[in-house]
């Protein structure tokens, strides 16, 4: 089954999408096939999904979560997002 | 859609406060009839709700809002500080480069996006953009993005 993955932001209109290119990029590179999608962090709360990618300042908010939450600080270092990836999704 | 024109770029801009730099921001993409001033005060309370979460990089803030916040056009403005800023974020702050995102629910939206996050997964453009006088400076670093 392909793996589902959120990127979540506050509102889930800028932020969250910039997040799942860089992350699509990644998982493209890797060969990862995943469904990823973006959202706000309330709507996160009431979705199903393999992993939660977002940022410290939102990880509290998802405490709970049936999904394995992890974090990227740097939203533009494709480096500190491959490794994030690498670290947390098993593939 | 509007993407760091001239008219919606300013360096050297002095604030005390991160809403002061939310507000530089957006005021540029108000002038240009972008976006109405509801969206500067939307993006000032999404920052007091949910944080600094939009300190998405070393330096670099992404203050926006929602579409239905009042945005006109589909739009991107650039405010470079004279003086860092804390916006209070955990690992990315100062904050001295402010993108303000004027948000659509269009294609254009999604384009915008793509040229911005291009522009900043470079960090040769993030130090030049840091250290732009003019916009001179700016639109070369446009133009080696094309």
């Amino acid at each position: 089954m392909m793996i589902k993955i959120l990127t979540v932001c506050g509102l889930g209109q800028g932020t969250s999408l910039i997040l799942r290119m860089n992350v699509e990029q990644v998982l493209g590179e890797k060969g990862i096939q995943a469904d990823v999608e973006h959202t706000d962090v309330s709507t996160a709360s009431s979705m199903e999904a393999d992993y939660i990618i977002t940022s410290n300042e939102l990880a509290e908010s998802l405490v709970g979560h049936t999904a394995k939450v992890f974090l990227v600080n740097n939203y533009f270092d494709m480096d500190e997002i491959n490794k994030a990836i690498d670290e947390n999704i098993e593939s | 859609m509007r993407f760091l024109e001239e008219d919606i770029v300013k360096v050297g801009v002095e604030v005390t406060s991160a809403e002061g730099a939310i507000e530089e921001a957006g005021k540029l993409l108000l002038q240009e009839g972008l976006i109405e001033e509801s969206y500067i005060e939307a993006m000032k309370n999404a920052y007091k709700e949910n944080g600094p979460y939009f300190v998405l990089a070393p330096y670099i803030a992404i203050p926006h809002a929602r579409p239905e916040d009042g945005v006109n056009e589909a739009s991107v403005s650039f405010v470079q500080l004279k003086e860092p800023i804390a916006f209070g974020h955990s690992s990315n702050d100062p904050v001295q480069l402010v993108f303000s995102l004027g948000a659509s629910s269009s294609d254009e939206h999604l384009t915008l996006l793509k040229k911005l996050t291009l522009l900043l997964n470079d960090t040769n453009n993030i130090n030049r953009l840091m250290k732009a006088t003019s916009y001179e400076d700016i639109k070369y670093i446009l133009e080696l993005e094309r």
